[in-house]
């Protein structure tokens, strides 16, 4: 073990956190994201990444390539985008319900396939090193970095590219902003929603593969506790804004990990109220950026929400 | 599976009864009859029955009394601590059954157990937790328990040898008596050994928190705490995340040494087998199981893992030292003279708590040593 660092472990386990916690908000928010800007809400993305947790594990375990997870973990949350995309795509149906519906369905079928998983110890993905240069093993504990956390990276910039500068991106904000006009373009909006919702999906599902494959890097049925719902939310803190969510998802992370490292140096006294941070920071941010003249800046108009 | 058997059980309970219910009823009834001595025993657990932690433990215990002749067990699992509960036992009283019934989580007592025994005088309920009293509670229920605190003693052993920078760690859940007394029995352990040892705790505040189990253990291998235990529902996440970062770790619950063989020193495990069969027997030859019942090392109750290769040679001896001196029984963790972490005195000089004291399942304490608040 390394030297004792005393207060330092705060600003450093926070650092550390954001490292580590923030990579499924990240997958899951940037799946929101493009699908939000499509103009549809996929509140299911909880259930998709618990699916994604336990298919990737389950996959990685009987495969022994946490790589094969990873990609099971894309196939399965994509059949669940699939899925929502094709239900919302009838007449008459509500985005939200099915949301919740479609997160209560995969919630329950992870639970059910992955009762015999529990046990085994899968692979992890693998790490790379960014803190060799340090001689504490608190630093280089901190800064070892998944791939995985780095392919989001490269995601959020790819997304925030593509929404500003490509076709695609244009034919998706197009759908997102007004149906009609859409249409008078000759573009089919179900169908770029449908593929919007699925790549979403899919993305939620890399995000489960992280937790189960790397951090905390088992399954079980508490893997989740709610991250998937957060990451909803954290889409609308972000203004539907890639790059704002990365931001975000590494802001919650750290604020995630301020209640354990302040009780480790020594604040003990009300930690339920240090674990409340993450929601008490969104608040505050979301009081200060609110506008009374504009409303909702960024948001793609046909969203059900906005309407 | 399981949720679909359940539910077309409970539409038959529905329609038998709603129809021709002793008509049905008696046509199943005298097959169980022709074998006076047949009894079928139930189990519900409040989680997977896989954990690698308290339901698992449970299980185990009913996998043994499946080996007893004579004695069908029926299992049901993620049964939560709200009416379900009652419907699940009922089915079990009902379809299978059963007369004797282990609902193992502690929400179950009350109201739902208790409901239930009123309900049916002849079966029995054995309730795993602590609040059975004979003036309040029905006589056809019964609480059981272990003193676990006793193998956190012993844990406490092995992780003060083995700590170098004297500081140990523990991840627990919520501050109820029962985890404080692992928590003070952990470094009450490690202090016979050093008595300059600490100890870290940190509370996440749920049974099953994966993120927030690994990032308190992240915390506390920071701050330099180089044998972690926990007291947590599945304790898997903390002994991989703690294993990972170089520190040893004392199991929970269960046996956890196949996640990190070399880094496990030991583990205080459940033994509900042995409990299990010794209730089940009991019944089974027409006796009746105590209301309340205790035990420890020396009951069976608990037992330890088998120490680990990082376990020194002084530190198996005076382990085992301990282990032989509390089979005696009569054993005292908490004795003076002993302060809490705040100043105020738990035990002057001579006064002692042996294991068996009623006072201990009311804690609401840490010792001097531990780093942590209780709220």
């Amino acid at each position: 073990m390394g030297g004792d660092i005393g207060l330092w472990g705060v600003p450093l386990a926070i650092l550390g956190g954001a490292i580590r916690v923030s990579t499924p908000f990240l997958f899951v928010s940037l799946g929101e994201c493009l699908t939000e800007r499509s103009g549809r809400i996929n509140l299911g993305l909880e259930g998709t990444l618990v699916f994604g947790a336990m298919s990737a594990y389950a996959v990685a375990y009987e495969t022994g390539s946490p790589w094969m997870g990873v990609l099971a973990a894309m196939i399965a949350g994509s059949a669940f985008g699939l899925l929502h995309g094709w239900i919302c795509s009838l007449p008459k149906v509500n985005d939200i319900a099915i949301g919740i519906a479609l997160m209560l369905f995969g919630m329950g079928l992870a639970f059910f396939f992955g009762k015999s998983f529990i046990q085994p110890v899968a692979p992890d993905l693998p790490a790379i090193n960014f803190g060799f240069w340090s001689d504490y093993t608190q630093v280089q504990a901190a800064l070892k970095v998944n791939i995985l956390f780095l392919i989001g990276i490269a995601a959020s910039l790819g997304l925030w590219w593509m929404f500003r500068n490509t076709k695609i991106g244009l034919i998706i904000r197009v759908v997102g902003d007004s149906t009609d006009a859409a249409r008078a373009m000759g573009l089919r909006p179900n169908l770029v929603r449908l593929l919007s919702t699925a790549a979403g999906g899919a993305l939620a599902g890399v995000g489960g593969a992280y937790l189960s494959l790397y951090y905390p890097g088992s399954w079980n049925e508490g893997i989740s506790s709610g991250q998937g719902l957060m990451a909803v939310a954290l889409v609308i803190f972000a203004r539907w804004n890639p790059i704002y969510c990365f931001w975000a998802a590494l802001l919650f992370g750290g604020a995630g990990a301020l209640g354990p490292a302040l009780q480790s140096v020594g604040v003990t006294q009300g930690y339920y109220l240090f674990y409340a941070a993450p929601y008490v920071l969104t608040l505050a941010v979301m009081i200060l950026t609110s506008s009374a003249s504009k409303t909702m800046t960024g948001a793609p108009a046909e969203l059900s929400i906005t309407k | 599976m399981s949720i679909n058997y359940k539910t077309s059980r409970r539409n038959l309970l529905k329609s038998t009864a709603g129809l021709a219910g002793l008509a049905a009823m008696s046509s199943i009834i005298p097959g169980k009859r022709a074998f006076a001595a047949d009894l079928t025993v139930g189990f519900v657990y409040v989680g997977a029955k896989d954990d690698y932690g308290y339901n698992q433990a449970h299980a185990e215990g009913a996998a043994a009394v499946k080996e007893i002749e004579g004695v069908t067990v029926v299992e049901e699992e993620n049964v939560p601590e709200d009416v379900s509960v009652q419907k699940t036992m009922e089915s079990m009283i009902n379809f299978d059954g059963a007369s004797l019934i282990f609902p193992t989580s502690f929400g179950y007592f009350d109201p739902h157990i208790l409901t239930m025994a009123k309900k049916y005088p002849d079966v029995r309920f054995e309730h795993a937790g602590g609040m059975w009293q004979a003036d309040k509670h029905p006589m056809n229920v019964g609480s059981y328990f272990g003193y676990i605190g006793m193998g956190q003693y012993l844990n406490g052993i092995t992780a003060g040898h083995a700590t170098k920078t004297k500081k140990i760690g523990f991840v627990a859940a919520k501050p109820i008596p029962q985890v404080l007394l692992n928590i003070n029995s952990f470094l009450l352990g490690a202090r016979a050994v050093d008595p300059t040892i600490t100890c870290q705790v940190i509370f996440t505040g749920e049974w099953s928190l994966a993120v927030k189990e690994a990032e308190a253990t992240n915390a506390l291998a920071d701050q330099g705490a180089d044998v972690i235990t926990c007291h947590v529902d599945g304790p898997k996440v903390v002994m991989e995340t703690a294993a990972g970062r170089g520190a040893y770790i004392c199991g929970y619950h269960a046996n956890q040494s196949s996640l990190a063989p070399d880094k496990y020193l030991t583990g205080a495990e459940w033994n509900w087998a042995k409990v299990y069969t010794d209730m089940v027997n009991t019944m089974k030859g027409g006796g009746t199981i105590d209301n309340f019942i205790r035990g420890g090392l020396k009951e069976g109750f608990i037992k330890m893992s088998p120490l680990g290769p990082a376990v020194s040679d002084a530190g198996r001896q005076q382990f085992e030292e301990t282990q032989a001196e509390i089979l005696k029984g009569g054993f005292a963790v908490i004795k003076g003279p002993l302060n809490d972490n705040k100043g105020n005195v738990i035990a002057t000089a001579g006064q002692s708590f042996v294991e068996t004291d009623v006072a201990l399942e009311s804690m609401n304490y840490l010792v001097e040593g531990v780093v942590g608040s209780t709220s």
